[in-house]
């Protein structure tokens, strides 16, 4: 494997007195489409948090393109590349689209802003008829194209995307698997929290499965989608 | 009943005190709406800015001239108290950042006291009594000079607000914090401009107030009821709803002071506090929730 665009070393994170993540390993390779699976609060999201700098880890380290982040601030992970795109969207309500998108290149990419704007638009169609509407009025498949907008306007060499897919309709769940298969095919590499097993694994390179604040399984997609184990860990038996 | 043109006297001269209260209610609903707090340092800081432009001009700086030094000061005095002193000691809990700005303003009144006792200090500047003559009445330039002054303050504080990276990364963090992080805005700078942009509003009202107005260690106190009246009225962090609502109260006193006595002026101004958060408890100009 080539020398890898992120990798966690022993990583321990949580919330007041009880910590979520129990020691953590795990490799992005440039270019590899990374799945993160795992059963309803086991811990996905605050793994995303931890890596963009928004919850602090208790322990263990955090190298994104050959640096130690770890104990770096949201803003210059930020800086650095690695893009979250949240779950839940988290974009502006009372701002305009294009604001909203204006804003993912504030801290990353501001130079490149009005041609990446043009490459968001040509990514999503439906964005650019509603440049002026108020986020917050925008269906809830138009604000995760927006979120995933804003996350791609600050060039990102890591995309973190969680749960994606949350709450689309089957036909748009489809154009998203269908979205991050060809941004990786441009080169992008993506860590990719979802709750649509099969469709990520066979969509992923590899993946890890999160049971108990550790990784239970991981390797190649096509090999764990054949796992029995995985079934297991999944429905936590 | 009055004649027309005194009714009409009575509006020009309550639109251009409502200026200067926007300007006054602007930094605290802006305060609110990102920081989420009542900031109860905004009378003190108000305050310490008239204090600032009575010293300026002890030193021979007339005050609409002090105003270009004062408020870039106050910002960064601003800046620097939310970065480095209320922040880092609130924890990130609402409660205490309460605490903090109640604590920072018994600090700056009684350091005041302390400083400069409780005498009523009042400037004389050449165009103090100037007045316009518009035929049916006349204007206080120093009065007219606020209106204007005020009028430009809230639109290159507009401007600010919308057409800037800075401004829009503030708007954002007023709804978003999360969704601001991630993309990169540094949310304790946020913070911090939004407090320094609240103290250089006060202290361009300050410059504005001094030639028509007296300076006294708690004579911030006076303005911040009235600004508070108004940040209710406008709805809770809304910019514009400040700006609207300072002018409509500056209206409101004028004509009541006219009707029910110079003395009764600030009645009105209550009275119509009471009925907005009996029937509209979101502000006139409502806030979305
Ligand atoms: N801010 C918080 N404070 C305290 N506990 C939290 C906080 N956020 C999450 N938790 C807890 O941490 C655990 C992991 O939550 P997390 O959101 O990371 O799960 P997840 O794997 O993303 O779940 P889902 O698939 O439902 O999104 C849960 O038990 C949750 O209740
Ligand atoms: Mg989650």
């Amino acid at each position: 494997m080539a020398e890898p665009i992120l990798r966690v070393s022993g990583l321990v994170a949580g919330y007041g007195g009880a910590d979520v993540l129990r020691g953590l390993d795990m490799e992005v390779a440039p270019g590899e489409i990374v799945a993160v699976l795992g059963s309803n609060g086991v811990g996905k999201t605050t793994l995303n948090k931890t890596l963009s700098g928004v919850l602090r880890p208790r322990a263990g380290t955090i190298r994104f393109d050959g640096r130690d982040i770890h104990a770096q601030p949201p803003q210059d992970i930020v800086a650095a590349g690695l893009i979250h795109v949240p779950e839940g969207r988290k974009i502006f309500p009372d701002m305009s689209v294009r604001e909203n998108l204006e804003l993912g290149s504030y801290r990353r990419a501001r130079a490149n802003r009005s041609a990446n704007l043009e490459r968001v638009f040509q990514v999503f169609p439906r964005l650019r008829e509603r440049t002026a509407q108020r986020a917050g009025t925008l269906s809830g498949g138009e604000q995760q194209m927006l979120a995933i907008g804003r996350g791609l306007m600050a060039e990102p060499r890591l995309l973190i995307l969680d749960e994606p897919s949350l709450g689309l309709s089957p036909l748009l769940v489809e154009e998203m698997f269908g979205l991050v298969r060809t941004l990786n095919t441009d080169g992008l590499s993506i860590l990719l929290v979802e709750q649509n097993v099969m469709q990520s694994l066979d969509l992923a390179h590899r993946a890890y499965v999160l049971e108990n604040g550790a990784f239970v399984l991981s390797g190649q997609g096509a090999d764990l989608a054949r796992n029995p184990e995985l079934e297991k860990a999944y429905l936590g038996l | 009943m009055f004649a027309p043109d005194i009714i009409l006297a009575a509006v020009l001269n309550g639109l251009m005190t409502g200026a200067v209260y926007a300007l006054t209610a602007v930094g605290l609903t802006l305060v609110y709406g990102v920081l989420h707090i009542i900031n109860f340092a905004h009378g003190a800081i108000l305050t310490a800015a008239m204090f600032a432009a009575y010293f300026a001009w002890k030193a021979g700086i007339d005050p609409y001239i002090a105003v270009f030094g004062l408020a870039p000061l106050f910002f960064g005095a601003g800046y620097a108290v939310q970065r480095y002193v209320i922040g880092p000691s609130s924890h990130g809990e609402d409660r205490n950042i309460l605490l903090v700005t109640l604590g920072l303003s018994i600090v700056i009144e009684n350091a005041l006291l302390a400083g400069f006792r409780s005498d009523t200090r009042t400037i004389d500047v050449p165009y103090g009594f100037s007045v316009i003559d518009l035929g049916f009445t006349f204007l206080s330039v120093p009065r007219v000079v606020a209106f204007g002054a005020s009028c430009a303050a809230a639109a290159l504080l507009w401007g600010i607000l919308t057409r800037t990276d800075t401004g829009k990364a503030i708007r954002a963090v007023a709804k978003e914090k999360l969704g601001a992080s991630l993309v990169g805005i540094d949310v304790a700078h946020v913070y911090a401009v939004t407090f320094g942009l609240g103290a250089a509003c006060l202290a361009v009202a300050a410059c504005l107030l001094l030639p028509t107005f007296y300076v006294h260690p708690r004579v911030g106190n006076a303005y911040v009821l009235v600004a508070f009246t108004i940040v209710v009225l406008g709805g809770m962090g809304s910019v514009p709803g400040a700006l609207i609502g300072g002018l409509f109260i500056g209206v409101v006193e004028s004509l009541s002071g006219l009707f029910l006595g110079e003395s009764l002026g600030q009645i009105g101004i209550f009275l119509i506090f009471i009925l907005v958060l009996l029937v509209r408890p979101t502000g006139l100009f409502g806030a979305r929730a």
